[in-house]
C-alpha cells in the first residue's frame, strides 16, 4: 500500500518536473529563474482574488442587486454602477468607430496607396505617437478641443462623450495601425509579387487579395483597440465630464468606469462606496480578460487556417 | 463607375493620413508654443535658491523639482523590482520552459499586460486596505506601493522583450556555448545574454518610459499634490504626470496654467527621449538579425 502511494507520488513529481522542466543540472540560478516565472504567472491571479475579496461583502449583504441599479446617488444610499458601464461602453465603441476607419486608411497608405517615402514618415509618426503620455492628450483636449466644441455647437460645457471619444481615438489609432501593419508586412511581399505578375493593380490587390488574407489582424485590431479604449483612465477623467448618467447624445457628459474608480477613491471613504469601487474593478478586469481570450482564439483560428492552406 | 469607387477609396486613405498628420502637428505646436516659453529655472525651482533646493535644505513651492525627484525615485524603484523578475521570467520562458508551462505563463502575463492601469492602482489600494484590517493598522499609500504597482504594470513588457530577444538568437550562435564545453549557466551568461543584451536593454528603456508616463496607477497609490520631496520610501510624493492632471483641473491663475504647460512639455521630452532610445535599440537589433 505504502509503496504504491510512494510510486504514485514519484510519478506525479516526475510529471511536475517535466512540466516546469527541472532536470538533474538544475542549479540555484535556474531555481531563481523558475521562481521569477512562477511569480509572474501567479501575480495576475492574486490581483483578481484581491478585487473579488473586496467585492464579496456586497454579495454577502445581499446588496448585489443595488449595484446594478440605474442610479448613482451616494447621498441617497444608491450605488448603481450601470450608468458607468454604459458610459464606458459608449465611449469605447464611439472612439473605435472613429479610429478604426482612420487606422485602416493609414495602413493602406503605408502599404502601397501612398508614396513609399511618405508612408515611412507616417509610420515613424505612428511610432512616435505610442510614446505620448495619455495625461498630455487629456490636457491638450481639455484646453483646445473642449472649448472648440463648446463654441462650435453651443451645447453645454463641451466636456462630453464626443470630446472624449475624439481624444481617445487619437490614442488608439497607433494600436490599430501597428497591429494591421505587422501582419501586412508579413504577407504582403509574396502576394504583391503574384498580383503584379498577374497584372492586378495595387488598389485591387489590396482590397481583393491582401486585406481578405489579413482578416485576423483586421479583427484583432478592433478587439485590441476596444480593450485599450475601455482601459484608459486619464482621457475619460479629464474630458468626458464625469456626470453619472446614461448617455443620450454625443454632447452628454458621461462617466467611464475607470474615471469612476479614480473619482471615488479621491473623494470618499464610505464603506458601501468602496465595495462598488471594487465591483467596477472586477468588471474592467473581466472585460480586458475577455479581450485577451478573444485575441487568443482569433490567433489560434488564424494559425490553423494557415496550416490547412 | 469603377473610377468613382477608386476615387472614393483614395480620398478616404489620403484624408485619414491628413487627419493624423494635422492632429499630431497641431498637438505638438500647441505644447511647444504654450510650454516652451515657461521652461526656465523658475518653473523647476520657484523662488527657492537652486542649490539649497537640490540639496533639500529649503522646501520648493509651486515648482517642478519635487515632482521630478518623485518621478525619478518611483521609476528607479519600480525598475529595481521589475527588472530581475521580468528578465528572469523571460529567460525561463525562452530557454527552459516546456510548451504547456510556457503557454500557461504566457497567457497569464498577457492577461497582466491587458489589465488597465487603474485596476493595477486599485489592487495597490486594496492591499493597503487589507493591511490596515489585518496586521498593520497604520499602513498608508506611499512611494513604495506606487513603485510596486508600476512594477506590475511594466513587468509584461520586460518579459516579452527578453523572451523575443533570446528566441531570435541564431542557432549557430546558440551552439557556441556547448561546443566550448560551457554548462547551461555559462552559455547563458557568456553567449546568449550578451547577444540579446540590446533587445533586453531596449525593453527596459521602453518599460521605464511606460512607468514615467502612467498616471492612473500612482493616483490611487500615494501621489499627492503638494507633498514636497518624498520623506523616504514610505512617504507620499509628487510626480510629473500627476502634476499636469492636478493643475489642469485645479489651476487658480494663469501662472499655474503656464506651469502646467511647462510640465507637459518637460514630460513629453522625457518620455520622447526614452521611447526614441528604445525604438533605436530595437531597430539596430532588427538590423543585426537581418544581417545574419
Amino acid at each position: 500500500m505504502i509503496t504504491q502511494v510512494k510510486t504514485r507520488c514519484q510519478q506525479l513529481l516526475m510529471k511536475l518536473n517535466t512540466f516546469v522542466s527541472i532536470d538533474r543540472d538544475f542549479t540555484w540560478f535556474d531555481w531563481l529563474l523558475l521562481c521569477a516565472a512562477v511569480f509572474s504567472a501567479l501575480i495576475v491571479g492574486v490581483l483578481f482574488i484581491f478585487l473579488l475579496y473586496f467585492t464579496l461583502p456586497l454579495f454577502l449583504e445581499g446588496k448585489a442587486a443595488e449595484l446594478f441599479s440605474a442610479h448613482w446617488r451616494p447621498f441617497h444610499g444608491e450605488f448603481g454602477i450601470l450608468p458607468m458601464v454604459a458610459g464606458s461602453l459608449a465611449l469605447a465603441l464611439c472612439s473605435l468607430s472613429i479610429a478604426y476607419p482612420v487606422g485602416l486608411g493609414i495602413c493602406l497608405f503605408i502599404h502601397g496607396l501612398g508614396p513609399e517615402k511618405l508612408g515611412r514618415v507616417v509610420l515613424l509618426i505612428i511610432h512616435f505617437m505610442t510614446g505620448i503620455p495619455t495625461v498630455i492628450y487629456g490636457f491638450v483636449a481639455a484646453f483646445v478641443l473642449v472649448p472648440f466644441l463648446r463654441n462650435a455647437f453651443a451645447a453645454g460645457s463641451g466636456f462630453s462623450l464626443l470630446a472624449a471619444a475624439l481624444t481617445l481615438s487619437v490614442l488608439i489609432v497607433p494600436t490599430i495601425v501597428l497591429l494591421i501593419h505587422s501582419q501586412l508586412q508579413q504577407i504582403s511581399p509574396a502576394l504583391r509579387l503574384t498580383a503584379t505578375t498577374l497584372g492586378i493593380s495595387r488598389i485591387d490587390e489590396l482590397f481583393h487579395i491582401t486585406l481578405p488574407a489579413a482578416s485576423y489582424s483586421l479583427f484583432a485590431a478592433a478587439v485590441l483597440g476596444f480593450g485599450r479604449a475601455v482601459g484608459d483612465t486619464l482621457i475619460a477623467l479629464m474630458v468626458a465630464g464625469n456626470a453619472a448618467q446614461f448617455p443620450d447624445s454625443a454632447f452628454d457628459s458621461i462617466r467611464a468606469l475607470t474615471a469612476h474608480i479614480a473619482l471615488v477613491v479621491a473623494t470618499d471613504s464610505q464603506s458601501s462606496l468602496y465595495h462598488s469601487l471594487f465591483a467596477s474593478g472586477v468588471i474592467l478586469f473581466i472585460t480586458t480578460a475577455m479581450v485577451n481570450i478573444t485575441l487568443n482564439r482569433l490567433r489560434a483560428r488564424f494559425v490553423t487556417s494557415v496550416v490547412n492552406d | 463607375m469603377i473610377k468613382g469607387y477608386r476615387f472614393l477609396l483614395l480620398s478616404w486613405v489620403w484624408l485619414s493620413v491628413l487627419a493624423l498628420v494635422s492632429v499630431v502637428a497641431g498637438f505638438l505646436t500647441f505644447i511647444i508654443h504654450c510650454g516652451l516659453p515657461s521652461v526656465d529655472l523658475h518653473l523647476f525651482f520657484g523662488d527657492t535658491p537652486v542649490w539649497s533646493a537640490i540639496l533639500g535644505q529649503a522646501r520648493v513651492w509651486d515648482a517642478l523639482w519635487p515632482a521630478c525627484v518623485g518621478t525619478f525615485l518611483v521609476i528607479v524603484l519600480a525598475a529595481f523590482m521589475a527588472i530581475p523578475l521580468g528578465v528572469g521570467c523571460g529567460i525561463y520562458l525562452a530557454q527552459y520552459a516546456s510548451p504547456p508551462f510556457r503557454k500557461i505563463v504566457s497567457f497569464n502575463v498577457e492577461l497582466l499586460a491587458g489589465t488597465p492601469s487603474i485596476v493595477m492602482g486599485l489592487f495597490g489600494f486594496s492591499l493597503i486596505l487589507f493591511l490596515r484590517k489585518t496586521f498593520l493598522p497604520q499602513a498608508n499609500t506611499c512611494l513604495f506601493l506606487s513603485a510596486g504597482c508600476l512594477a506590475l504594470l511594466i513587468l509584461p513588457y520586460l518579459i516579452f522583450t527578453t523572451q523575443t530577444a533570446l528566441e531570435n538568437i541564431a542557432q549557430n550562435q546558440r551552439l557556441v556555448g556547448p561546443s566550448l564545453g560551457f554548462n547551461r549557466l555559462q552559455t547563458l551568461l557568456h553567449v546568449l545574454l550578451p547577444a540579446a543584451s540590446k533587445g533586453i536593454f531596449g525593453g527596459i528603456v521602453l518599460a521605464v518610459g511606460r512607468a514615467a508616463e502612467d498616471t492612473a496607477v500612482i493616483m490611487l497609490t500615494g501621489v499627492i499634490a503638494n507633498a514636497g520631496l518624498p520623506r523616504g520610501v514610505f512617504g507620499n510624493f509628487e510626480a510629473l504626470p500627476f502634476r499636469i492632471f492636478y493643475l489642469a483641473a485645479e489651476h487658480r491663475n494663469q501662472a499655474e496654467l503656464d506651469s502646467a504647460y511647462g510640465t507637459a512639455f518637460v514630460l513629453l521630452c522625457v518620455v520622447g527621449v526614452l521611447f526614441t532610445g528604445a525604438y533605436a535599440l530595437h531597430k539596430t537589433m532588427e538590423w543585426r538579425w537581418t544581417k545574419h
